[in-house]
């Protein structure tokens, strides 16, 4: 277990291309274990390329990432990175919550089979088990009545609470959202959000891509603006928000504000 | 004033809507009612129909003997078709550019070439390589036999139907694979899921739905395709009727016999597919 004020998450220098075209440029960043990090900035700056990465959803080209103190995706051996085999980076994974901003439902399965579809597959945990877990998730995020709906029954709002739960099942150290309300109607956005400060509350590490800033600045212990593959500017939310010191910072919170 | 009408206390409510009248529609129904009835009667009344003894060779042992085998040909040739489509599908989507190429040269080649003229090369063969062996490259033979031997007309029969059906389903499935959202194996990677898993629970079943209804499709047009293997003579439905009015003269009375079956098998399919299409369309 990683104790309060060590990092749960480093990166060092890390880049990414896409055919070529370098979306992550040298990116470094440090998550605290118990921490709220939001990651804010405009669209194709590479966030979600930056929240893959860190469950080597996606390669790397060049750089370093640690999760839990353990290397991600590589073995290092005389200063060369040597790609781990599928089932390696599966148990990594496990360790790591991941939510979309499509919510990627299964849609062939009931809320509650979403939730316990991992823990039995991955994990081999009983069905009973998996189960009482399930509903005692659906709960938490307020949706215990809804186990037995398939998840084109349940509205945006409660598809990406099963989806929180889902995640949670895996009982991750870290949690990642990609836009987690993005996709929502404007009213749905609330009980999302509200899930999300209650698990924050109870002290889980999350890296948080959004564009709610109120949000940011309420949850969040740290705040990231990135544009164009770099990390432009942090710091508390409150600051970066009320005081941003870079150019691009400026610009971008006087478009969205 | 634009609402006159309204001040005037009219009954708004009161005012019965009267849909457009179509009389022509009442003719031309008429009409193919009047052309229906006279094929009918000229179907019952004509006498060269004979149909006493199409209800005699209806049940006829040999006509249900090649029935049969016109099923099992249909069952067997689908397996096949199934089997070896799932395999070029997963082929053809395969990273590897030497085993996607392979299965799309395959699909290519066996959905160009007719399968009637697929079914007589098969039956052929022999011509082609009168032994089959298989030995080593350039080592010991392991097994050697004539290939007349071999290739019977039931083996020809499968070979030509199976391997053209298995192009046409490897494309069906790669569609079904393909109509899954990429995010579905993303979500299943995030939670830690191996490869081999996210198909078998979170594609393949997803996929299913896309493929059920075309492969029940392909089923029905088996059942017809089967009668092409008349010509090589094998003792299908078609070609125990042919056989039956090369004795009889009986020509129509049983042709008549053999489309009433394939009109019963297909009927009882649709009625199937219409009930998989429901179910796998639900949700
Ligand atoms: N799979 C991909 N293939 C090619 N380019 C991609 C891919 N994913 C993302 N990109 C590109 O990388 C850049 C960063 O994308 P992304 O990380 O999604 O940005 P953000 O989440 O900040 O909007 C964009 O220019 C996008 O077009
Ligand atoms: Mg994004």
């Amino acid at each position: 277990m990683t104790s309060p004020g060590t990092e749960m998450v480093k990166i060092r220098g890390l880049s990414k291309s896409y055919a070529g075209r370098e979306v992550l440029r040298g990116i470094d960043l440090d998550v605290a274990a118990g921490s709220v990090m939001c990651i804010i900035g405009p669209s194709g700056s590479g966030k979600s390329t930056l929240l893959s990465c860190i469950n080597h959803l996606e390669r790397i080209d060049a750089g370093q990432i640690w999760v839990a103190g353990e290397l991600v995706g590589y073995r290092e051996k005389n200063g060369l990175m040597y790609e781990l085999p599928e089932r390696q980076i599966s148990r990594m994974r496990q360790r790591v919550g991941m939510v979309f901003q499509q919510f990627n439902l299964f849609p062939h399965m009931t809320a509650l089979a979403n939730i316990m579809e991992a823990p039995i597959q991955v994990k081999r945990v009983r069905q009973a088990d998996a189960r009482a877990r399930g509903v005692e998730l659906l709960e938490r995020v307020g949706l215990a009545a809804k186990h037995a709906m398939f998840p084109a029954q349940l509205s945006g709002g409660e598809q990406q609470r099963v989806a929180i739960a889902r995640a949670l099942a895996m009982d991750p150290q870290l949690m990642l959202f990609d836009e987690p309300t993005s996709a929502l109607d404007p009213e749905l956005v609330g009980e999302v959000l509200a899930v999300m400060k209650d698990l924050a509350r109870s002290g889980m590490t999350m890296v948080v891509v959004t564009h709610e800033l109120a949000f940011a600045r309420e949850v969040g212990d740290e705040l990231t603006f990135m544009d164009a593959g770099m990390v432009v500017e942090r710091g508390a939310p409150r600051q970066v928000l009320a005081a941003p010191q870079q150019r691009r910072t400026q610009d971008f919170l006087s478009r969205v504000l | 004033m634009p609402h006159a009408a309204l001040s005037a206390g009219v009954d708004h409510a009161a005012h019965r809507v009267v849909p457009l009248r179509h009389p022509w529609i009442w003719v031309a129904s008429a009409v193919v009612a009047l052309v229906a009835l006279a094929v009918l009667a000229s179907v019952a009344t004509n006498p060269a129909f004979q149909w006493p003894v199409v209800a005699e060779y209806m049940l006829d042992p040999q006509i249900l003997v090649g029935l049969g085998r016109t099923l099992e040909l249909t069952l067997i040739a689908m397996a096949i078709g199934l089997v070896l489509g799932t395999l070029l599908a997963m082929m053809r989507l395969s990273p590897n550019k030497l085993l996607s190429t392979v299965s799309w040269a395959y699909i290519w080649f066996f959905r160009s070439v007719p399968a009637l003229v697929q079914l007589i090369f098969w039956y052929n063969f022999g011509a082609l390589y009168p032994v089959i062996a298989l030995k080593l490259p350039f080592g010991p033979t392991l097994f050697s036999a004539s290939t007349n031997s071999l290739i019977t007309p039931m083996f020809a029969a499968l070979a030509g139907l199976g391997l053209a059906q298995a192009a046409y389903t490897a494309e069906v499935i790669r569609g079904g694979i393909a109509s899954v959202p990429k995010g579905q194996a993303r979500a299943a990677m995030a939670l830690g899921m191996q490869p081999l898993t996210i198909f078998r629970r979170i594609v393949f079943p997803q996929a299913m739905r896309v493929i059920i209804p075309p492969v029940g499709n392909e089923v029905i047009s088996m059942v017809k395709s089967t009668s092409l293997v008349s010509v090589i003579a094998l003792a299908e439905l078609l070609y125990t009727a042919q056989l039956i009015y090369a004795r009889t003269y009986e020509t129509i009375p049983l042709l008549i016999v053999a489309s009433l079956w394939y009109l019963i098998i297909v009927s009882v399919l649709s009625v199937g597919q219409h009930f998989l299409e429901r179910r796998y369309r639900a949700r």
